[in-house]
């Protein structure tokens, strides 16, 4: 019984270290591309847009585009759905131009769901869906060792509301550098 | 009709509709020599639960009888009484309880059943979910389910990074609930052993998706080393030596029998369907057989699956989304998570007929069916008003309750197998 208290302290720690690695990557919301309707305005102060050799990443160990924008890390689906829109490729194809450049860097996608369906159907589907963005990201030339998949079905949703717009926001899939 | 009996953190019950036409009963107030001490109300509730029962109010009681003596039936013909269940309580000197029963047919004039049960003090009410399985399987003729468990998942400041999970085990009127595990990582699908001593669940304790077995009695916590990928949906088999789990070690989803009886824990893959879905794995009752999700077709349906032959069919054909079947333990009738216009329901098949499936729930985004032991019942997760709460309905359609929590949400009922909760030292 001690034991298991001592494990669970521990573990309590853990989880916290987790949220808190979580909770860094999830401020930024903007994405790159001018013509996509979720973009918004081109990121202020840390964008290197003058710095004439390409960056990769900002200060914050961000993802940048070739143009110093912060890179979209948040991919969307349709529901029941894996595909990955066109918009979703060509942000991805930047993502692996990053990762052949820094094959040091890894990253971690996560696959998301909405709350419809059953919990264990949405794992699976939630693995689908990282895994979508993993064969992408692997074709594109980046290593299968940089890359590690995690699905959490819908047990993590981005937003806890119960309707359509939340829903829309919840069934995605996440590139986490590490 | 409405119910609520509240607990200090148990689960509330709000009965929303019983059958059409329940027996009526009187049930008097158990005599006791300790009056902290009745099972009479446990009883009543017990069996106005199943919806099939109409207990009689205490005040409109003629008379109070405590034994057979001094029955006089007249009394209870006169309120259209069917039956009458009497008792008393003895606290013995020990520390145990006692509590015996006679039980009456009113218009024949004659005791059914009787019984004596003793316990320990803490067990008084265990001793009236016995008294009240007995009173239930000798009126229907099937056997009572309230001497059971429910396992469930309470999150409590759900949305937050504070967010904890808990998997709970309450008494099946959600009374004496208590904490097996709890961590601030996701946790779902608990299920039972078949004897009921061990559950099975999966925990992202570690930030990934792990099996873990977990004995009811030492709280001992087996972490079944996690496969890359998914590693979910354990299903003890009906001999409680082998464990069906979805591992996806092989690049997607498929289902796997693990032996756990033995120590070398031998892995056995079940299905092979490279592009699809298969998921939420279920045994038959004779163990021969898994039932399971598949979206080998295009939409999720549900399958069975010999484990000798490996022969394939395919259960469900109306709808877009069926998943997540149990069978009853009869083998013939199946429930699921049903999708209808956008909406999740728990539907109901009869696999002979194939006639279904029929909706059994009105409520929303219905999941994870669970059955009670004698299949008259099941338990489910739902939403209300925005909430993840549990509720029940009968098979038959007519009896629903719901069971919200009184703090945070829930979700992932499993109700478990036929309990011998008065044996002690069984942790439960």
């Amino acid at each position: 019984m001690t034991q298991f208290r001592t494990r669970n302290r521990a573990l309590l720690v853990v989880g916290a270290l987790v949220l808190a690695g979580c909770a860094s990557q999830q401020e930024p919301e903007p994405v790159a591309q001018e013509e996509s309707p979720v973009d918004v305005a081109p990121v202020e102060s840390q964008a290197v847009q003058a710095d004439p050799t390409p960056t990769d990443f900002d200060n914050r160990s961000r993802p940048l585009t070739p143009s110093g924008r912060i890179l979209a890390t948040k991919f969307y689906f349709e529901l029941d759905q894996a595909r990955l829109s066109a918009r979703d490729l060509r942000l991805l194809e930047m993502h692996a131009n990053i990762l052949t450049r820094n094959r040091d860097r890894r990253l971690v996608i996560e696959g998301h769901c909405d709350e419809r369906g059953t919990r264990e159907y949405n794992l699976a589907l939630g693995e689908r869906r990282a895994n979508a963005v993993s064969s992408f990201l692997t074709s594109a030339g980046v290593r299968r060792s940089q890359i590690e998949t995690v699905s959490y079905g819908e047990e993590r949703p981005d937003d806890p509301g119960h309707d359509e717009a939340a829903w829309g926001k919840n069934r995605r899939a996440v590139v986490i550098y590490r | 009709m409405f119910v609520s009996l509240q607990g200090s953190n148990a689960l509330e019950i709000v009965i929303d509709r019983g059958n059409d036409n329940p027996t009526p009963i009187a049930i008097v107030p158990f005599t006791s020599t300790n009056p902290a001490v009745d099972v009479s109300p446990v009883i009543a509730f017990d069996l106005v639960r199943s919806g099939q029962f109409a207990p009689l109010e205490e005040e409109n009681m003629l008379s109070y009888p405590s034994q057979p003596e001094d029955v006089y039936f007249r009394d209870w013909r006169i309120l259209g009484m069917e039956y009458l269940l009497i008792g008393r309580h003895l606290t013995r000197v020990d520390g145990d309880v006692t509590v015996s029963y006679h039980l009456f047919d009113v218009s024949a004039e004659r005791e059914v059943k009787s019984g004596e049960i003793t316990a320990s003090r803490d067990r008084v009410r265990d001793i009236a979910h016995r008294i009240a399985d007995e009173v239930y399987e000798e009126i229907t003729g099937i056997r009572g389910a309230f001497s059971t468990r429910i396992l469930y998942v309470l999150v409590e400041n759900i949305g937050t990074s504070y967010a904890r999970y808990k998997l709970e085990m309450a008494d099946s009127d959600g009374e004496r609930p208590r904490t097996l595990f709890e961590t601030s990582e996701p946790l779902l699908s608990p299920s039972w052993s078949p004897d009921g001593q061990r559950i099975a669940y999966v925990s992202f304790e570690t930030g990934r998706p792990a099996i873990v077995i977990q004995e009811l009695r030492s709280n001992f916590r087996q972490r079944l080393p996690p496969y890359p990928g998914l590693n979910g949906a354990p299903a003890f088999s009906p001999d409680g030596r082998e464990l069906a789990m979805v591992l996806s070690r092989d690049g997607n989803p498929e289902i796997y029998t693990m032996e756990i009886a033995v120590p070398g824990r031998s892995l056995r893959r079940v299905t092979r369907h490279a592009s699809a879905i298969d998921t939420e794995p279920a045994w038959t009752p004779d163990g021969k057989s898994l039932i399971f999700t598949s979206d080998r077709g295009g939409r999720p349906q549900i399958y069975r699956v010999d484990l000798r032959t490996s022969l394939t069919e395919r259960l469900t054909y109306q709808g877009d989304y069926n998943a997540r079947a149990r069978l009853l333990p009869d083998g013939r009738h199946l429930v699921y998570v049903h999708r209808r216009e956008g909406v999740y329901h728990i539907a109901w098949q009869d696999l002979e007929t194939d006639q279904g499936p029929r909706v059994l729930t009105e409520t929303s985004l219905d999941e994870s069916p669970s059955l009670a032991p004698n299949g008259t019942m099941l338990i489910y997760a739902t939403q209300d008003q925005g909430r993840g709460i549990l509720a029940v309905v009968s098979i038959d359609g007519q009896v629903k309750y719901k069971l919200p929590s009184a703090a945070g949400e829930v979700r992932e009922p499993s109700w478990s197998p036929y309990l011998d909760t008065l044996a002690t030292n069984r942790g439960l």
